[in-house]
């Protein structure tokens, strides 16, 4: 009896605290609530409620300052008709393509390298990975200056005793997106090789050995079995990339400017000069709901798919 | 760790295999090394040297005078007082705006996994949709708001920014951390009658430190890198150093100073860098942590 007795005494100011009555009560049952509520509060006003906004106004007459005159799909068409959005659309599909194909590939490839039992592997790890660490606008001014057609790499080539070599493609209105493309991948392929490096250690060795002693050869293990098993590294890649490429905003900023003419803006920074540089703060808002719509469209179905299946392993 | 054993063919085969993968490798580090070179040779160059030689020639004369000008002396306009004041800015911007969204992550990392609620799971799919969104989509109205609030073009501006939007990063680290930590730790504090404060102090903070350091090294990087919300928030006197850098290498008075200019990359540069070669392998796990695979 007596034990019982001290049993639920002990219980009960807990009790008390937890369905209690009073504001310390209250606070100690909703205590996680309460301490993620600052966070969604931030989150709801400043992603949500400013998607929101910035769609109000693309909708709107709005031009140094916003102004709240509906004007329906105005913005749209305008946007649409602009040369140098339609120019931003086109180069975002090349550099896009190029930029996510070239990294992937690349990194891929520096992962089956790197993965061959190399003595010095955290040393090339570390050389391949540490363009990473950097801002791209020092990327950007950095490659900016190795491309430079006077004294960059064409005139390094020049003393190597080949006169005629041009390399101007940072000058060069149809070339110069590549120059992006260049800088791009030098920045971001040692980050896919990270990825593509951990998923190739983790997959099932048995597998590989038994392929093996069925006489398959180092090529063809990696091409029928491995790489098969990579898929979903592969999607992540693409997903990360892609965003990436669609957000490019700095590269593009140090490097090129958008010039030679207008030649290699990219949706992002055609953003940044409608709204801030020439006041067209509507038709920069419409780019901007075009931008995040294109990344929306990317990344829901994967962050959909990827929180299910975590709920599944649960 | 787990190696695949691929490469076991034995003899001449094997040998010119094994010499050809350190080719390739060697000669890819090579190209990932020479932009740095290029860049820090170019820095203790003068500019006559840089006219007459190549980007790659060494420089005869190594002279620490760019060095010195891009840090006290390298023009934005017709303001010529160096990098130094902007470095100044990203320090004391970064101080704050690290603390701060790595604390706030924590917490809502321990809340979300091991102190859950109904709807945790929709409260954090709710906050990780803040990785991915472009920043265009929130600049107009986050400009409009700043200068509401009155902290347009200032440092409290800025530090707010990147704390907002570095919410959904640290969340995600922390989140993905604490999945991973036995429940039980917790629920044994929770027995013993101990509050969410408590739990997350005593019991789960010490055990952190791992995840704490991939989330201050994350925000760290990206937000001393940070250009958009520099350029976009901020102007003159107040922008950080890597907008200054750009500044600084587009002011078009007089000669280009190649040499200062690069110099000027090198020291923008160096903070995230020396934090990437002392501290690699935590910088990589937030890269990875980033990627949403928990």
């Amino acid at each position: 009896m007596s034990m019982f007795q001290t049993s639920s005494q002990t219980v009960l100011p807990r009790r008390q605290v937890l369905d209690g009555a009073g504001l310390r009560g209250w606070f100690a049952k909703y205590a996680s609530q309460v301490a993620v509520s600052p966070s969604i509060a931030i989150v709801l006003i400043a992603v949500y409620g400013f998607m929101v906004w910035t769609g109000v106004v693309s909708f709107t007459a709005s031009k140094m300052l916003p102004n709240y005159n509906f004007v329906g799909f105005d913005q749209y068409v305008r946007l649409w008709s602009n040369p140098i959005w339609r120019i931003a659309v086109s180069n975002i599909f090349t550099f896009g393509l190029l930029f996510i194909s070239i990294s992937t590939l690349v990194g891929l490839a520096l992962a089956i390298l790197i993965d061959q039992r190399i003595r010095i592997e955290g040393f090339f790890r570390t050389i391949y990975l540490y363009p990473m660490a950097l801002s791209f606008i020092v990327t950007g001014t950095a490659w900016k200056w190795i491309l430079n057609p006077g004294l960059g790499i064409e005139r390094l080539v020049h003393l190597w005793g080949w006169e005629s070599f041009r390399f101007d493609w940072l000058i060069n209105p149809q070339y110069a997106i590549y120059t992006l493309v260049i800088a791009g991948v030098w920045q971001s392929s040692g980050f896919v090789m990270a990825l593509f490096l951990a998923a190739l250690r983790g997959i099932d060795e048995d597998i590989i050995k038994a392929a093996r002693l069925d006489g398959a050869n180092g090529i063809a293990v990696y091409r029928r079995i491995i790489i098969p098993q990579l898929g979903p590294t592969f999607l992540t890649v693409l997903v990360i990339l892609t965003q990436q490429a669609v957000k490019s905003f700095d590269l593009v900023v140090a490097l090129t400017a958008g010039g030679p003419g207008n030649s290699t803006h990219l949706p992002a920074t055609f953003m940044y000069t409608q709204t801030f540089g020439r006041d067209q703060m509507a038709v920069g808002a419409a780019s901007a709901v075009m931008i995040f719509m294109t990344v929306a469209a990317i990344v829901v179905p994967y962050l959909y798919s990827d929180l299910r299946n975590q709920r599944d392993d649960v | 760790m787990t190696y695949n054993p691929i490469v076991r063919q034995r003899g001449v085969r094997h040998r010119t295999g094994r010499i050809f993968i350190y080719l390739c490798l060697g000669l890819i580090a090579a190209v990932y090394l020479l932009p740095f070179l290029v860049v820090a040779l170019t820095s203790l160059k003068d500019l006559e040297e840089i006219r007459d030689g190549s980007i790659l020639s060494l420089p005869k004369a190594p002279t620490f005078e760019p060095w010195r000008q891009a840090w006290s002396g390298a023009c934005v306009g017709l303001e010529c007082s160096g990098l130094k004041g902007f470095f100044a800015n990203s320090l004391m911007m970064i101080v704050p705006a690290v603390v701060v969204s790595t604390a706030m992550g924590a917490i809502n990392g321990f809340a979300l996994t091991r102190w859950t609620f109904r709807g945790s799971n929709f409260v954090f799919a709710l906050l990780l949709f803040g990785v991915f969104i472009p920043f265009q989509i929130i600049l107009i109205p986050m400009a409009r708001s700043l200068g509401a609030l009155g902290i347009a073009n200032t440092m409290v501006g800025l530090i707010t920014v990147h704390v907002v939007y570095g919410i959904p990063f640290t969340t995600l680290f922390f989140r993905n951390y604490f999945i991973s930590l036995p429940s039980e730790l917790v629920k044994a504090a929770k027995v013993d009658g101990a509050g969410f404060y408590q739990t997350f102090f005593r019991v789960v903070l010490p055990i952190s430190i791992p995840c704490i350091v991939v989330a201050v090294i994350w925000q760290f990087t990206n937000i001393w890198n940070d250009f958009i919300f520099g350029t976009t928030f901020t102007s003159g006197g107040n922008v950080p150093v890597t907008v200054a850098l750009n500044n600084i290498v587009n002011t078009t008075t007089g000669v280009k100073t190649y040499n200062i200019d690069m110099a000027s990359v090198v020291i923008t540069a160096l903070p995230t860098l020396a934090i990437y070669v002392f501290a690699g392998k935590y910088f990589l796990r937030g890269l990875m942590a980033g990627s949403v695979k928990g």
